[in-house]
């Protein structure tokens, strides 16, 4: 390259020169326009994928409520045992004071078919929570059941042909007698985060998938960091360069690229089979998702130690340090930021993670948090897998809804380990 | 090495504290496993019950009939669920696993029925099918002239001319779904009975003719998700999809059945039997759990209350079609007693 980059001193550049020069800028061109094509198409997927799943997602973050007064008579409810009152019957009162008229038990029905289906139990909670309500009124603002909820949102058609609606005109006139009353209403949808699952879409929230993500990762980072750390250690630091140390290498970079349903196998083989520990629990759950995080914490840890510049331990060992000294006192200090940053990255992928969840049984269906790492609980991939699954329309913008929120914990999570790398990491 | 002994501290402490035992004490949550047709059912239970007893959630895990049937045969005790939900009755041969591992008492409840429908998107035609122009459409040979051949028809209108020149696409469930055991069951072997040269067949391999879909494209498996089915039907105004009636239930508004033998699937036709294509659901109990796990009585008490699986009840709501008054009558006492199944005896 060099024989034509310089034309020497005194002399025009033959023709031939300056079209090998043409030559090569063009290609430099072509080089940075290909790097801006495919930046352009990665950002412009993103943009697509997060364009199509707020778009999808953003009704599920409001929900319509009702204001109903429901009338709690002693008779229905004995004021010495509040729990055990008949809120059905409570609840059909309160229903039947919105529509003004007599009503058939059928219309009735149709007309409780309002209000989400858990309206007793909501009632039920509320006249425990103040049993000075007994005897009076308790107004309530009552989420909307989903065909409601959906109508409200403008995501059903008013138009098609009533018998390809959920809702017929009845209903719908209904609905819209109350809103003109002023009792419909929407708000955020705090439930989302305060619930936990349930079969009806106004009721189902991520709180149990939260707490249970969150359990199954700090399992996760229990087991993953000190071990990884140690692992590495030993590897970088004291273990000697031979044939053994090689091979253990060469599978600790294999580990980290196994597919992680193997994990997933291995975990119900292992930990449910034979360790006889329970289905569907984090600790369960945390332990396999542990085992795809070590040789990722292994690698990154390695490459962090192996950062920190010789000349550091040859000064520990100047001053008479032992090995045990220098490692922990210096090296394993100054490659913390690094062994940081790539725990978090590691810990964010195991957040994500589904298919090894999927078969210890995370999947399944609670209608209430987890208590504690032994209880039987979700997490937030494998919630967004259940609820894909659900036949009812609110679970369609609930799902996209929950992706946001795992996408949103995957981005702080990310966040955090940029911020570690900059403001902490050194450089020599 | 200060890391390297907390790590091998924190290691141990795990491993003493999943020590086989530890758990199988006791357990206050019911589990639950099986069928993810029978799933939305159980859930509904399950949260129903939850809320009026107060009692700690059920845990329901959509496994799929077979799996369910494995997990739930695996033996007695608090490790194992208490109940598995399917889409079909159990096998012997399913029987046989659950007695070998001690799972001798066994409650069968039939707990009401599901219409498989058939749909497109709703702004195609109108199409009535009878099993036997199915059978022609989805099996991997059929029957032309006599002769037994691989599937020649790409079009419906190549089946019969008076159905639309439009080609061939279903999706479906893949084999290990309990829909498709069914599909199989009353659509498949039922269209293939009416084709002589079939019926002449020995019998082993009748079944293959009869059983096996083709693999050549028009017949699209589509995995275990409905609702991509229906999003794909929406895409696609010529195809077809196989799933569950609840789900067509969910989206009148952009799907329309299809006619089998002149019947829609409609919660009166499925319940009357008028639409052939149903079938019985149920959930197992296993009874050497019962009064040993809390609230497990309670739990299959209120499956089977009129408020649940009776007509108006919430399992109907969802799309389950109820049994009649006195099958339910005899499903209740079943429960009550829990009787044991003893039809491999």
């Amino acid at each position: 390259m060099t024989d034509t980059a310089v034309p020497s001193p005194g002399h025009a550049p033959s023709a031939a020169t300056l079209a090998r020069r043409r030559r090569r800028y063009a290609a430099d061109r072509r080089l940075r326009a290909y790097g801006i094509i495919a930046i352009t198409f990665a950002l412009g997927l993103l943009a697509t994928l997060v364009a199509s799943l707020l778009v999808s997602g953003y009704p599920a973050f409001t929900q319509t409520f009702v204001r109903v007064d429901f009338p709690i008579s002693e008779d229905l409810v004995d004021p010495a045992d509040p729990a055990e009152g008949n809120f059905r019957k409570i609840m059909q009162e309160g229903v039947s004071t919105l529509i003004p008229g007599e009503h058939s038990p059928r219309e009735l029905r149709a007309m409780a078919g309002i209000l989400t289906n858990n309206t007793q139990f909501l009632l039920r909670d509320a006249v425990v929570a103040d049993p000075s309500v007994i005897g009076g009124t308790l107004t309530m603002k009552v989420p909307v059941s989903d065909p409601f909820d959906q109508l409200n949102k403008g995501l059903v058609d008013r138009n098609t042909p009533e018998d390809r609606r959920r809702l017929n005109d009845t209903e719908i006139g209904w609905f819209d007698a109350l809103a003109d009353e002023g009792r419909v209403s929407r708000s955020f949808n705090w439930g989302l985060f305060t619930h936990a699952d349930s079969r009806f879409p106004e009721m189902a929230g991520l709180k149990g998938a939260i707490v249970g993500s969150f359990y199954a990762l700090l399992v996760c980072f229990l087991i993953s960091f000190p071990v990884g750390i140690a692992a590495a250690v030993y590897l970088e630091e004291f273990a000697p360069k031979n044939r053994a140390t090689d091979i253990i290498e060469v599978n600790i970079n294999n580990l980290a690229a196994v597919p992680s349903i193997v994990f997933g196998l291995l975990g119900l083989a292992v930990f449910i089979q034979i360790f006889g520990l329970p289905r569907s629990a984090p600790l369960v759950g945390g332990m396999v998702l542990s085992l795809m995080t070590l040789p990722t914490i292994i690698i990154v840890t390695r490459n962090a130690l192996k950062a920190v510049p010789p000349s550091i331990r040859e000064a520990g060992y100047g001053v008479g340090a032992s090995q045990h000294q220098v490692t922990m006192h210096h090296v394993l200090p100054l490659a913390m930021p690094g062994i940081m940053t790539g725990t978090i990255i590691g810990l964010a992928q195991a957040l994500g993670e589904t298919a090894p969840l999927l078969l210890v049984g995370m999947n399944a269906f609670i209608t209430s948090p987890p208590g504690g790492l032994l209880d039987a609980s979700t997490a937030l991939p494998t919630q967004i897998f259940i609820w894909a699954d659900s036949p009812e329309r609110g679970f369609v913008s609930r799902t996209s809804a929950a992706i946001i929120v795992l996408l949103g914990f995957l981005i702080v999570m990310n966040a955090i380990a940029i911020f570690l790398r900059q403001r902490l990491e050194r450089t020599w | 090495m200060r890391t390297g002994l907390h790590a091998g501290a924190a290691i141990a402490a795990l491993i003493a504290v999943s020590a086989p035992g530890a758990f199988a004490q006791s357990r206050d949550q019911i589990r639950i496993v099986g069928s993810s047709t029978v799933f939305p059912y159980t859930q509904a239970v399950a949260e129903q019950f939850a809320g009026m007893t107060g009692m700690k959630a059920p845990v329901v895990e959509s496994t799929g009939t077979g799996g369910g049937m494995k997990i739930f045969c695996g033996g007695v005790g608090p490790d194992h669920p208490d109940i598995t939900g399917a889409s079909r009755a159990m096998k012997e041969s399913e029987y046989e696993a659950c007695t070998a591992a001690g799972v001798d008492s066994i409650t069968e409840v039939l707990i009401g029925y599901d219409g498989l429908s058939i749909a497109h998107a709703i702004d195609g035609p109108d199409l009535d099918l009878s099993k036997a122009q199915l059978f022609q459409a989805l099996a991997s040979e059929v029957e032309v002239d006599g002769e037994i051949v691989a599937n020649p028809y790409q079009n419906w209108s190549d089946i019969d001319p008076s159905l639309p020149d439009s080609p061939i696409q279903v999706f479906g469930p893949p084999p290990t779904s309990g829909t498709r055991d069914a599909f199989v069951e009353l659509v498949m072997h039922e269209g293939c009975a009416e084709f002589a040269a079939i019926e002449a067949l020995d019998e082993t391999r009748q079944a293959e003719v009869c059983e096996r879909m083709r693999q050549d494209g028009p017949f699209i498996e589509a995995g275990e998700n409905d609702n991509l089915i229906v999003q794909r039907l929406n895409a696609d105004h010529n195809a077809l999809g196989i799933f569950g009636y609840s789900f067509l239930y969910e989206n009148t508004d952009s799907l329309k059945a299809v006619a089998i033998d002149g019947v829609i699937p409609e919660t009166d036709t499925i319940a009357d039997g008028s639409y052939a294509v149903s079938r019985p659901l149920f959930i197992y109990i296993k009874n050497a759990h019962r009064g040993v796990i809390p609230g497990l009585d309670d739990f299959v008490a209120e499956y089977v209350s009129e408020d649940s699986f009776g007509p108006g009840g919430y399992l109907e709501e969802r799309g389950l079609i109820p049994l009649s008054d006195e099958e339910r009558e005899q499903v209740r006492a079943a429960v009550e007693q829990g009787s044991q199944m003893d039809r491999f005896n």
